[in-house]
């Protein structure tokens, strides 16, 4: 089965009903999609599939066909692709912002996190709080760190409008 | 391990310690393997917590966990402190039962306070004997040098500590008697130093359990009942149907008396398996319901004590206001759930989990494995946040019993309705209470009494497997009494009684455990919601009539310090309502043991639907002085987060047989879009540094149900404050 990961090729041997989550992370090895829920109930899972927030958990690897996958190890690539840069910046600017705000905790919850408000932000250039909350709202953070995730948010807004 | 050594470890390896390099780097400082090589750690020895090495790092050997908290920033800080050194030349290693000291587990905010004391008494001592050696080397008597980022200067000539380590390891002996550093000279101790692990949490290449992989390793998930029973009535295994899974030819089931298991090469097959066989349970009626869970605790057959009792406990006062509390069970529902890896050989067993407690969790194994404990090894690698005792040595037990069933290492990830439905929850709770004033708003008499049961011994894979019946602490450390801090304990009464009724536990309920501050949100909710109904009742404002009966010093902190923040207006008079939103203010104090809590909450109450939103918390915290007051901020913020989910939302269901809580629309929890601003504040403080990670929760919980007091003039006996118990107290 083939596979666009990242802006690679890949070619996974794979039962096709296996969770897209199952193969990023035992075959492809990747660190930004992780186990949450399994029910797509909390975000921990999610990926952008053609610039869209989607839960891997639930999601067949068979029904990602030439969709392009995007985890968080590769939203820096996706932001220059998109930005036309010339080349990636060390940090998407919501990972820097948070970074810069200290917001995690565990931060087991920030692939999801950051994958939302990628996504979000290249939609809306200027959100408003009542947006960002919207967007977020399927994104649980166990350890209560949302009002730095928000401070941050908007501050990575800040930044790209720039 | 011997006190200076040599090298230290490749920074490399000890932050990142997971996955495939782990086997491979079961080596102790000696170069031997540590399975089987004699554990060296020596507590007397300053080196064993603490070594220098000649490459200017600084390497600690941590007992204590990083769990979000902060640990492996804060305690590095500490040492740096202390030494003279730059903090970015600190390192903490893994924390592993052959090599890390044992600092205990990491609860009750005791990091700082006690484990953060010990390593800064030994850095004191490695200081202390660095000066010596300059000293020597420089020919300057020693107080006449003076250190600054790991550089000793004096008579115009300097030297690094790497220059002072020498050839080979020297041991030296922790006296604890070198002078610690005063405070004034503080430059580390108080900084907002980065947190050394969220470059690599946020750019994606930190290795949590749940990430970390060992070669030829398998997948492994448990089978059990959706839910667990009472604790004590263990499910039996009356039949397996492994036909069931045959169309998944690659799966093997683990069966050890009722622990049943499934173990796969591919990860997606271990999934389907769990779900797909079937397993004939018994299933036990062993508990109450939910419904009718508080009138079981209360009419149980219990054993009870005076925890205090001061003045003659009498019930004297102009006003006197009583009520009766039900506070829920409640889950530590960790983001990612539990996961552990075990390698059980026959002659000895690695194991890698998010444990809080690698020590303790190491002698359970031995007992399962049959192996001897010195023949266990367990290195700590760290999950999602888990907030007390969750899954996790549950999921490294049921690691180790598939692993040694099929001779291979196997990773166990829990599911999300194993690690829900068969948690240590925080415990249930029925509070009765009584408070007593004079018309003058001085407290005159106070009672408490608690009904809830202790907390459990045996993890569940254990007792499955094993058969074995299975303990609750009753007595001890591990066992439950009413806070007498947190329960009145900030208040002058003069008369005071704490009566605790220990239900028996094994009698029909529900496993429990220390989950985040551990019972106080159910005696905060319960004892300030009174005391703002006394206020009322001497027509003073909530605030004033709290600082008339505070005379110590730190409490008054907190209380001015957030009625500061949150410019507090004196308000007698619940403010009149129309429409159907109405907004209300409230503030609470609270504890846990160590650092004092106050907190005023803003929010609004829709009369029609009964909905509560929290629009802002203010949470002030004296932990002493703050090691480092970003992270004590990010602790405030989370954990008003969580108290306004814990208040308005968490509550375990179950029925007779099982727990019914099993994903997060059966176990809701606060959402992104529902959360309130949250303004941190430290009360500034140049007393001992104390823990910061617990106490918040009580404050923030019982200012907003005084806040649903003010708004409504109603008070709810029972949290989760639901619109369904909203509704039913404005109709009363």
């Amino acid at each position: 089965m083939k596979l666009v990961v990242n802006q690679r090729r890949y070619d996974v041997d794979v039962d096709p009903e296996t969770p897209l989550l199952y193969v990023l992370t035992d075959d492809l090895k990747l660190k930004g999609p992780r186990f949450g829920c399994g029910l797509a109930q909390c975000g921990s899972c999610s990926v952008l599939i053609d610039g869209k927030e989607t839960r891997s958990c639930v999601t067949p690897v068979s029904a990602v066909g030439e969709g392009a996958v995007t985890t968080l190890e590769g939203l820096s690539q996706l932001y220059a692709k998109e930005k036309g840069l010339a080349a990636a910046p060390a940090l998407h600017p919501v990972q820097k912002a948070l970074l810069d705000e200290q917001a995690p905790q565990c931060g087991y919850c920030y692939n999801g996190i950051t994958i939302k408000a990628a996504e979000l932000l290249s939609e809306k250039a200027d959100p408003s709080e009542g947006d960002i909350r919207e967007a977020m709202d399927g994104h649980l953070c166990r350890c209560g760190t949302y009002p730095r995730i928000m401070k941050a948010i908007r501050r990575a807004a800040a930044e790209m409008r720039k | 391990m011997n006190a200076i050594v040599q090298t230290s470890f490749a920074r490399r390896s000890l932050l990142k310690g997971a996955g495939a390099l782990i086997i491979g780097f079961g080596l102790g400082l000696d170069g031997k393997s540590a399975l089987g090589a004699p554990a060296v750690q020596d507590p007397k020895s300053a080196a064993s917590w603490i070594a220098v090495g000649n490459d200017d790092l600084v390497t600690v050997y941590l007992g204590k966990v990083e769990l979000g908290q902060g640990n492996g920033t804060t305690m590095l800080q500490l040492v740096a402190e202390e030494l003279d050194v730059p903090v970015s030349k600190v390192v903490a290693a893994q924390v592993d039962t052959m090599r890390s000291m044992n600092q205990g587990a990491t609860v009750s905010s005791s990091s700082i306070q006690v484990a953060g004391q010990q390593l800064r008494l030994a850095a004191a001592d490695i200081r202390q004997e660095l000066l010596r050696r300059a000293s020597a080397k420089l020919g300057v008597p020693a107080d006449k040098l003076s250190v600054s980022g790991g550089v000793v200067r004096g008579g115009g000539k300097t030297a690094r500590y790497a220059e002072l380590v020498g050839p080979g390891t020297q041991e030296i002996a922790l006296t604890g008697k070198a002078p610690l550093k005063d405070v004034a000279q503080y430059k580390v101790i108080g900084a907002r130093t980065p947190r050394r692990d969220l470059p690599a949490k946020i750019d994606g290449t930190y290795t949590f359990m749940q990430q970390a992989s060992v070669p030829g390793m398998l997948h492994g998930r448990v089978v059990r009942p959706k839910g667990q029973g009472g604790y004590g009535h263990p499910p039996k295994v009356k039949a397996i149907d492994e036909a069931s899974i045959k169309h998944l030819p690659n799966v093997r089931v683990v069966r050890q008396r009722d622990f049943v298991g499934v173990v796969a090469e591919r990860q997606w097959d271990a999934v389907r398996a769990a779900e797909a066989l079937k397993v004939d349970w018994e299933l036990p009626a062993s508990l109450p319901g939910d419904v009718k869970l508080y009138d079981k605790m209360r009419s149980a057959k219990t054993v009870d004590s005076v925890v205090l009792k001061e003045g003659d406990g009498a019930q004297a006062g102009d006003h006197v206001v009583s009520g009766t509390f039900h506070t829920p069970y409640q889950a530590h529902a960790p983001f990612g759930p539990s996961c552990g890896i075990a390698d059980v050989k026959a002659d000895g067993a690695l194991v890698l989990c998010s444990s809080q407690d690698v020590f303790a969790l190491r002698d359970r194994i031995a007992a399962v494995a049959e192996l001897p404990k010195d023949k266990v090894q367990v290195q700590y690698l760290e999950g999602s946040g888990c907030y007390g005792h969750s899954c996790y040595d549950d999921a490294a037990l049921a690691a180790v019993v598939m692993s040694k069933a099929v001779g291979k290492p196997v990773r166990v990830q829990f599911m999300r309705w194993d690690e829900l439905g068969w948690d240590n929850y925080g415990p249930a709770h029925v509070g009765e209470v009584r408070i007593a004033a004079g018309k003058d708003g001085r407290l005159t008499s106070y009672e408490y009494q608690g009904w809830h049961h202790g907390w459990q011994i045996e993890e569940t894979s254990e007792y499955l497997a094993s058969g074995k019946p299975v303990r609750e602490f009753n007595k001890g450390v591990g066992s439950l009494i009413v806070n007498k801090q947190d329960a009145g304990g900030m208040y002058d009464i003069p008369n005071r009684l704490l009566l605790n009724h220990a239900v028996p536990g094994l009698d029909g309920y529900l496993k429990g455990a220390n989950l985040r501050s551990p019972m106080d949100l159910s005696y905060s909710f319960a004892s300030e919601q009174l005391i703002d109904r006394l206020a009322r009742l001497c027509a003073l404002d909530p605030v004033e009539f709290r600082r008339r009966n505070i005379t110590d010093e730190r409490w008054r902190g907190v209380l001015e310090a957030v009625a500061k923040a949150a410019n507090w207006q004196s308000r007698a008079q619940a403010p009149a309502a129309n429409g159907d939103v109405v907004k209300g203010r409230g503030v609470a104090l609270g504890t846990h043991r160590a650092s004092m809590a106050g907190a005023v909450a803003d929010i609004e109450v829709n009369r029609r639907t009964g909905a509560i939103v929290v629009k802002h918390v203010y949470a002030a915290m004296d932990c002493g002085i703050a090691v480092n007051p970003d992270i004590v901020e990010s602790q405030i913020i989370g954990m008003s987060i969580q108290a306004t989910s814990r208040v308005l939302k968490e509550a375990v269901t179950f029925n007779e047989t099982n727990v019914t809580s099993l994903d997060w629309v059966s176990y809701p929890v606060l959402r992104f879009g529902e959360h309130p601003d949250v303004t941190p504040v430290i009360v500034p403080s140049r007393n001992p540094s104390i823990g910061a990670g617990e106490e918040a929760i009580p404050a923030v919980g019982a200012a907003i149900a005084n806040a649903f007091y003010d708004a409504t003039g109603k008070q709810l006996s029972e949290y989760p404050m639901t619109p369904e118990r909203v509704l039913q107290a404005l109709r009363a």
